[in-house]
């Protein structure tokens, strides 16, 4: 596991003036998902969970970053490493923790596994491990929004390896010709699975450049920065919901695990990248600088920072005994909802 | 589109004059262009498009002025609509999405504006795959996709598109996984897809003639294959041809004829003849062109064959190829 402690020469000043409230909802939804992830993946190593599990350590702050900015009723979509946004999103704990059990409990009744959620009483309609679908399902979302006249915005979260896909390009052109409410987030970790960007971008590439070919605002924020997350994405979906067109938010962070399981690269020699350039980002880890913060605002005190571990560490020792209690299905059931 | 305010049509030239071969033509004039609207080359992304409106309540219909060009949106059809309602435990909802795709023939079509993907499509749980041959079943199965919860992908035949035949008015559904005896017989049976299902009703007419009684089973659906009205028929005759617009290795005939052999073999007085288009792709020029296709005639000498009859000549009974293109 890895502590959530000791905040170092962690940066505390931003310049985004966020309400206390925000500032604690950012925080604790953060430590959620970095307590939930982690819990996963400790249990991961157990081989109880059968599916194949990309866990979003890391990276926590552009999805709760943009899902508190989001309204309840907006929908989004998401990608393999998903956890992440369906947790950020208010997706059930339970159904994600039984989904990767494979139990009735699931979010898909153990038929999708992790990255197959969903969680439609939240707005979470989908997540898909192939690159790209969730972009064009955000804007095919977007435009039924249009069509009957819903103030929803759709938002569609995807790493920059999807940017090496011909449809990303296709959505964005679709979606600035018809001005559709959709927002892009591109969660840039500077790897597909271990392909480097060097391989896959000429030098000097920027990404926002990309979608500014096809008319779509963009803008390239920290995403290790929660705050500087949801600061920019509050502007841009106001720029949406006024018939402002299609929004693309590249969002720079760090998967601190492999690309897949639960193991950190290095304990398994891999080689595409260094032990310390994983460090160097765990020094920006954005759970640490969202706490840093509060404690320098005093927004909260460490002991109040530590009930907030202790409530979350209580609901996820009672969704994994549940989960973990849930019934198998049933043989007979292998054939429900083909059709 | 009048009974259902969610439904609407989107695709390369829909909205054209020519509306694919005029079958979207009256509904740009009577829903005009928010609910039939041309779409950019992105077939891939138009799919998923559709998926996702369909996911928050929409029924979209996409057109594909052929089948070739809709192997670029497989990955949405098969590894996200097929999937939808199994893969999130039916918690996801529906996505009853119509892809409408035309199987081209005929003025030099060639390689790669001829194919027809009921096979391939068929092959994947979740997807609904239908062929209309005759004129009332194209409107039965359109009004049946539309009322469908699952996606539904419905091939056409080019050649098709000017048969004329009585079509009831107001609503009409033919079933989707219902096949149709379409003309009754003793001697033999013919199952057929779309334009081969039109072809075996002119071959068995010209059997009649030479003393042999031919069933055609229209199978009208692929996926779910009615495989009931098959094997009855094959119980009945003890006879086996089938004829599909595709090729034969994992095709629909190979399909079929497994079921007769699996669940009717007792009753085969004869082992079962495949018939299909050559085992090579389409060509453009005229003499190759009409070596490639199967035609009526194909199918009564096959009949023929198969009950030891002497091959007489048919003289024409083989569909005029009338069709002078551009496309």
């Amino acid at each position: 596991m890895v502590a959530i402690s000791g905040f170092a020469e962690l940066d505390s000043s931003n310049s985004f003036e966020l309400s206390g409230d925000t500032e604690v909802a950012l925080y604790r939804s953060m430590l959620r998902i970095r307590y939930i992830e982690e819990t996963l993946a400790t249990l991961y190593k157990e081989k109880e969970m059968r599916t194949p599990t990309h866990f979003g350590v890391g990276q926590e702050g552009v999805a709760v970053g943009v899902c508190e900015a989001l309204r309840k009723d907006d929908a989004i979509y998401t990608h393999h490493r998903c956890h992440t946004h369906y947790l950020a999103k208010g997706g059930n704990l339970l159904g994600l923790v039984a989904e990767l059990y494979g139990r009735v409990d699931g979010c898909s009744q153990g038929r999708g596994g992790s990255v197959h959620l969903t969680d439609r009483s939240v707005g979470m309609l989908g997540s898909s491990p192939i690159l790209g679908q969730g972009i064009a399902l955000a804007v095919g979302t977007a435009l039924a929004y249009q069509m009957d006249g819903i103030n929803r915005v759709a938002a569609s979260f995807f790493g920059e390896g999807t940017l090496d896909e011909g449809i990303a390009y296709e959505c964005f052109n679709y979606a600035a010709v018809n001005k559709l409410p959709v927002l892009f987030v591109c969660e840039n970790n500077f790897y597909a699975t271990e392909s480097p960007l060097k391989t896959r971008q000429p030098a000097g590439t920027e990404l926002c450049d990309r979608a500014r070919a096809f008319k779509v605002e963009s803008q390239k924020v920290d995403g290790n920065d929660v705050a500087a997350v949801y600061d920019a994405t509050l502007k841009a979906v106001e720029r949406i919901r006024g018939g402002g067109g299609p929004f693309f938010l590249e969002c720079e962070t760090y998967r601190w695990l492999e690309h897949v399981g639960p193991m950190f690269d290095h304990e398994l020699n891999r080689s595409y990248r260094t032990q310390a350039e994983v460090e160097s980002w765990m020094l920006r880890c954005p759970v640490k600088r969202s706490a840093q913060r509060l404690l320098y605002k005093s927004i909260a005190s460490q002991p109040q920072l530590d009930q907030w571990m202790a409530e979350v560490q209580s609901e996820m020792t009672v969704a994994v005994a549940q989960a973990k209690a849930s019934p198998w299905p049933k043989p007979e059931d292998l054939f429900n909802n083909v059709y | 589109m009048e009974r259902d305010a969610n439904i609407f049509v989107t695709g390369i030239a829909v909205d054209y004059p020519s509306g694919i071969f005029g079958s979207t033509t009256d509904a740009v004039k009577r829903f005009g262009p928010k609910r039939v609207f041309d779409a950019p080359a992105m077939e891939n992304a138009l799919t998923g498009i559709a998926i996702g409106a369909a996911a928050v309540g929409k029924r979209p219909v996409i057109v594909h002025p052929r089948n070739d060009f809709m192997f670029l949106a497989f990955d949405m059809m098969i590894n996200l609509a097929a999937k939808w309602k199994y893969m999130y435990g039916g918690n996801a909802g529906n996505v009853p999405i119509v892809v409408r795709a035309v199987i081209g023939k005929g003025w030099g079509q060639g390689a790669s504006h001829s194919q027809s993907l009921q096979s391939a499509l068929a092959h994947f749980p979740g997807l609904h795959v239908v062929m209309p041959a005759f004129p009332a079943d194209a409107k039965g199965l359109m009004m049946s996709a539309l009322k469908s919860d699952c996606p539904v992908i419905m091939l056409e035949h080019r050649t098709l598109y000017d048969t004329a035949g009585d079509v009831p008015e107001g609503e009409h559904y033919t079933p989707i996984g219902k096949a149709a005896v379409v003309r009754a017989g003793s001697d033999l049976t013919i199952v057929a897809t779309s334009f081969m299902a039109y072809e075996a009703l002119h071959a068995a007419e010209q059997l009649a003639k030479e003393g042999v009684s031919a069933e055609v089973v229209d199978v009208r659906s692929i996926r779910p294959l009615d495989e009931e009205t098959i094997l009855a028929s094959v119980r009945k005759t003890g006879r086996l041809i089938v004829a599909d617009t595709s090729w034969e290795l994992c095709g629909f005939t190979s399909e079929v004829a497994a079921l007769a052999a699996e669940k009717a073999f007792n009753a085969l007085k004869a082992p079962v003849r495949r018939i299909n288009v050559a085992n090579c792709p389409a060509p453009v020029s005229q003499p190759l062109e009409k070596a490639f296709y199967p035609t009526a005639t194909t199918i009564a000498r096959a009949a023929l064959s198969m009950l030891g009859k002497q091959t007489v000549t048919f003289g024409d009974i083989d569909r005029d190829d009338n069709f002078k293109g551009p496309y």
